[in-house]
C-alpha cells in the first residue's frame, strides 16, 4: 500500500522525531517565534484569568456576529502567515540570479508557493468572505440567528481545524510541493511519497466540510428567515451575492471533496484513477479540479461585489442604480461560472472546438460583471459621493478589477492563451482580480461594518495609509510580473539566468514591501482605534446614515438583534424607515426565545483535525479511535435537549433601555 | 416571520409549523415496493443476460436508475412543485442543469482529449496532412 512501510511503526506510523525540520534554520526561527508568542498569549490568557470567558462566551458561542468575527480574526491570522510566504518568495525571485541560487533550496521553495496559494485561497479569502457573510446577512434580513446555530459553530470549527493542520505542517513533517491544486501525477504517491500532499488533502477535507454546511447554513438561512415584507427582490444586494455565492458553494464544493477522496484512494489504496499507469488519466483529475475552482473564484468575487454595492449605495447617498438588474447580473453569472472551467486548460489539447466553445462562455461572463461596473458608476453619478475608507476602496477596485478583467478575457482567447497559459502574465491576472477585487472588497467591508459590530469607527488616518500602501503596492508588485509574463518566464521558478530580468522582480520586491506596510497599517489602524475607542465610539448605530436593515439596530447589536422583528415595505428598507418617520419602539418587550452556546462544535473539530493528523501519520489505530468518538459524539450530541432559552423580558428591557439612553445622549 | 417562527428554529420540530408534507405509510410502501421493483429489474437483466449485448444492458439499466432516483425523490424526499414555496424545485433543477453540464461537458472534454492527444486517435492536431 505505501512505499516503503518498513519505516512506519505501529505506534506512531510515519512520524517520528526525522518529521521535526531540525535541519531548517528558517523553519525553527520561525518555530521560535511562533512557540514564545503562544506561549505569551497562553500566558496572557491564564494570567488574566479570561480562559473561562473566552470558552463560554467566544468558543462555544452559536451567536452568528461572534462566530463572524472569529472568522475575521482566523482570516487575519492566516493572511500574516501566507503573506509571510509571499515575501519569501519576492525575495527569493528578486536575488536567485546570476548563478545564486537564492536563500531557499528549491524543495522548501515549492512548498512555500503551495502554502501561499492554499493557504490565501483556503484560509484567508474564504474564512473572510464566511465571516461577512455570517455577520451581516442576519442583520440584513432581520433574523436573530441563521437557520442553524449549533452547525455555524461546528462549521467554524471545521475551516479552524483544516487550517491548524496546514500550519502544522511548518513544524512536523512538510507541506505539499506540488502547487496549490496539487495535480498528479507529480501529487501521486511515487512522485510525492512524503506526508505533504496528505497535509494538503486532509487539511482542505476537514476545512471543507465545514464550508459546505455553513453554505447550507446560509442559504437555508436566506431563503426561509427574511423578516415579514422582504420578498426576494427587495433584498440587500449583499444577502443576494451571499446567497448565490452559498448556492455555488454547496453545488461545488462536493465535487472538490470527490476529486481529493480519488486522490486519496490513489495515494491510500493503490487504485489508478489519476495515475500514469493502469488507465489512470491525471488530465480527469484537471478537468474535475477545475469543475470545482472555477466557481470558487466567484464564491469568493461575488460577495465582494455585494459588499461594493452596498457601500456605492450608502456614500452616495442614493438608491443602487439598477438593483434589478445587479440582482439578474449576479443570477447569470452564478450559472456560467459552472461553464468556463475548460480556461485553465485550453493547452491540454481537447482542440478548437472545445477550446473555443470554453472561450466564448469566458468572454461572455465579462458581460454581467461589466455592467455592475457601470451600475457602480451610474449610481456614483450625480450622487453625494463622501470618500470615507471603504468609499476609496470601492474606487480604487473598480479601476484595478476593470484592469484586471481585461487581462482576463485577453487570457479567455485560446491561442493568446497558448502563449501565457502558466506564465507570469497569469499570476498577474488572478493576483489583479483577487487582491484588486476581493481583498479591497473585503477592506471595505471592514471599514464599513466594524463600527457595527464594535460600536466604534475605524481610525481614518492609519486607514488611509494602509488604502495607498495596497493600491500602490499591489500595481508596484503585480505590473512587472505582466511584463515578465508577456516575454515568457513561467510561475514557480525558485532560479533564473537571464540577468536582464532581475530588475523588474527587485521593482516587484518592492512591491510587495509596499503591501506589507499596507497590512502593518491595517493591524495598527486596529489597535489605534481600539485604543481611542471612547473618541471614535457611534451611539446611534448608524454612523453612515445606512439604508439597509443592520443600521436600525445599535452598534454592537445586542444578543437578539432586534428586539422586535422589522417590517419591510421597500427596497433599502431601514432607508424606507427613516424617512417615513420610524419610531423605535420603547416598551412591549416580551422574552426572546434564543439557542443556547455549545462546546460540542469545538469537541468535533478537534476530533476531526486529530482523524486527519493520524491519517496523514498513517497512525491507524489513532485514525479508527478518532473516527469512532466522531461518531460517537455526534450521536452523543443529539441528545443534548437543553439547546435554547428565553431572554427574560426583564433583560431586553434593559438592554433597550440603555439604547434609548444613548440615543437621547448623542441627540 | 415573526418571533414564533424564529423560535422554532431552534426545535425543528414544532406541529404545525412545518409546510412540506412529511407523507403518509401508503406513500413510504408505495415508494419502497417501487424501489424494490427497480433494482430487482436490472438485477435481473443483468444475472439473466437478457441482452447480449453489454452496451445495450448497461443503457437500460441506467434507465432504471434515473427512473430510481425519480422514485425516491418523490416518495421519499416528498419533492413537488408546491413544497417550500417552489424553492425545492428550482434548487433541483437547478442541481440537475449542474450534474448535466458536469457529466457531459467532462464526457465530451475528455473524449476530444483523447482523439486529439492519444497515438491512433482520429484528429492528429497540428500534424502534417
Amino acid at each position: 500500500m505505501t512505499p516503503n512501510p518498513a519505516s512506519e511503526s505501529v505506534l506512531f506510523g510515519k512520524l517520528s522525531l526525522a518529521a521535526i525540520p531540525l535541519h531548517e534554520p528558517i523553519l525553527l526561527a520561525t518555530f521560535a517565534v511562533v512557540a514564545i508568542g503562544g506561549v505569551a498569549v497562553l500566558g496572557a490568557l491564564t494570567y488574566y484569568r479570561v480562559w473561562g470567558w473566552l470558552w463560554r462566551d467566544w468558543l462555544t458561542s452559536i451567536d452568528h456576529k461572534k462566530i463572524g468575527i472569529m472568522y475575521m480574526i482566523l482570516g487575519v491570522i492566516m493572511l500574516l502567515r501566507g503573506f509571510s510566504d509571499a515575501i519569501m518568495m519576492r525575495l527569493q525571485q528578486a536575488i536567485a540570479f546570476g548563478g545564486s541560487e537564492g536563500y531557499l533550496p528549491p524543495h522548501h521553495y515549492d512548498q512555500i508557493f503551495t502554502a501561499h496559494g492554499v493557504i490565501m485561497i483556503f484560509f484567508v479569502a474564504m474564512p473572510f468572505i464566511t465571516g461577512m457573510m455570517n455577520y451581516i446577512v442576519p442583520l440584513q434580513i432581520g433574523a436573530r440567528d441563521v437557520a442553524f446555530p449549533f452547525l455555524n459553530n461546528f462549521s467554524f470549527w471545521m475551516t479552524t481545524g483544516g487550517a491548524v493542520l496546514v500550519m502544522m505542517s511548518l513544524f512536523v513533517g512538510e507541506f505539499a510541493a506540488t502547487g496549490w491544486l496539487a495535480y498528479p501525477p507529480l501529487s501521486g504517491i511515487e512522485s510525492s511519497p512524503t506526508v505533504g500532499v496528505d497535509y494538503y488533502i486532509w487539511a482542505l477535507q476537514v476545512a471543507g466540510v465545514g464550508t459546505l454546511l455553513s453554505g447550507v447554513n446560509l442559504i437555508a438561512t436566506i431563503v426561509k428567515m427574511r423578516a415579514p415584507g422582504m420578498t426576494m427582490m427587495r433584498l440587500p444586494i449583499f444577502v443576494w451575492t451571499a446567497l448565490c455565492s452559498n448556492i455555488l458553494i454547496v453545488a461545488s464544493f462536493p465535487v472538490l471533496t470527490a476529486t481529493l477522496a480519488l486522490l486519496s484512494a490513489d495515494r491510500y489504496l493503490g487504485t489508478a484513477f489519476f495515475t500514469n499507469d493502469f488507465g489512470g488519466s491525471a488530465m480527469m483529475y484537471v478537468n474535475l479540479i477545475w469543475i470545482w475552482g472555477h466557481p470558487e473564484v466567484y464564491i469568493l468575487i461575488l460577495p465582494a461585489f455585494g459588499i461594493f454595492s452596498e457601500v456605492t449605495a450608502t456614500y452616495c447617498g442614493k438608491r443602487l442604480f439598477g438593483y434589478a438588474s445587479m440582482v439578474y447580473a449576479t443570477v447569470v453569472i452564478t450559472i456560467l461560472s459552472y461553464l468556463v472551467w475548460l480556461h485553465h486548460f485550453f493547452t491540454m489539447g481537447s482542440g478548437a472546438s472545445v477550446n473555443s466553445f470554453f472561450g466564448i462562455t469566458t468572454m461572455i461572463i465579462s458581460i454581467p460583471t461589466g455592467a455592475k461596473i457601470f451600475n457602480w458608476l451610474f449610481t456614483m453619478y450625480r450622487g453625494r459621493i463622501r470618500f470615507e475608507l471603504p468609499m476609496m476602496w470601492t474606487v480604487s477596485f473598480m479601476v484595478t478589477f476593470v484592469i484586471g478583467g481585461m487581462t482576463g478575457v485577453l487570457l479567455a482567447v485560446p491561442p493568446a492563451d497558448f502563449v501565457l497559459h502558466n506564465s507570469l502574465f497569469l499570476i498577474a491576472h488572478f493576483h489583479n482580480v483577487i487582491i484588486g477585487g476581493v481583498l479591497f472588497g473585503l477592506f471595505a467591508g471592514i471599514a464599513y461594518w466594524f463600527p457595527k459590530a464594535f460600536g466604534f469607527k475605524l481610525n481614518t488616518f492609519w486607514g488611509t495609509i494602509s488604502f495607498w500602501c495596497w493600491t500602490i503596492g499591489f500595481y508596484v508588485a503585480f505590473m512587472p510580473l505582466y511584463v515578465l509574463g508577456l516575454m515568457g518566464v513561467t510561475r514557480r521558478l525558485s532560479k533564473f539566468d537571464d540577468p536582464s530580468l532581475q530588475i523588474w522582480f527587485v521593482i516587484a520586491a518592492l512591491g510587495a514591501g509596499l503591501i506589507a506596510i499596507g497590512i502593518a497599517s491595517f493591524l495598527i489602524q486596529i489597535y489605534v482605534s481600539f485604543r481611542d475607542r471612547e473618541a471614535l465610539t457611534d451611539t446611534t448605530g448608524d454612523p453612515w446614515d445606512g439604508r439597509t436593515l443592520e443600521w436600525s439596530t445599535s452598534s454592537p447589536p445586542p444578543a437578539y438583534n432586534f428586539a422586535f422583528t422589522p417590517v419591510v415595505h421597500d427596497l433599502d428598507a431601514w432607508h424606507d424607515m427613516k424617512k417615513r418617520g420610524y419610531v423605535r419602539p420603547t416598551d412591549g418587550f416580551i422574552p426572546i426565545h434564543m439557542p443556547k452556546n455549545t462546546g460540542a462544535g469545538v469537541v468535533l473539530a478537534g476530533i476531526s483535525t486529530l482523524l486527519g493528523f493520524a491519517l496523514i501519520w498513517h497512525i491507524w489505530w489513532l485514525a479508527g479511535l478518532s473516527f469512532v468518538a466522531l461518531i460517537a459524539t455526534a450521536i452523543g450530541h443529539t441528545f443534548n435537549y437543553s439547546r435554547d432559552f428565553h431572554i427574560p423580558a426583564s433583560d431586553v428591557v434593559m438592554t433597550e433601555n440603555e439604547r434609548t439612553r444613548l440615543l437621547g445622549a448623542g441627540a | 416571520m415573526s418571533s414564533e417562527a424564529h423560535a422554532a428554529h431552534g426545535h425543528g420540530h414544532e406541529p404545525g409549523h412545518e409546510e412540506a408534507a412529511h407523507g403518509s405509510m401508503k406513500g413510504y410502501v408505495t415508494g419502497f415496493v417501487l424501489s424494490v421493483i427497480l433494482t430487482a429489474i436490472p438485477f435481473w437483466i443483468v444475472m439473466g443476460d437478457v441482452f447480449r449485448e453489454p452496451a445495450t444492458a448497461a443503457i437500460v439499466v441506467m434507465v432504471f436508475a434515473v427512473a430510481q432516483i425519480v422514485v425516491h425523490m418523490v416518495y421519499f424526499l416528498h419533492m413537488n412543485a408546491k413544497s417550500e414555496g417552489g424553492w425545492t424545485m428550482l434548487a433541483m433543477i437547478f442541481t440537475v442543469v449542474l450534474v448535466i453540464i458536469t457529466l457531459s461537458g467532462s464526457l465530451w472534454v475528455m473524449f476530444h482529449l483523447k482523439s486529439n492527444m492519444m497515438p491512433g486517435g482520429t484528429h492528429t492536431m497540428g500534424a502534417p496532412q
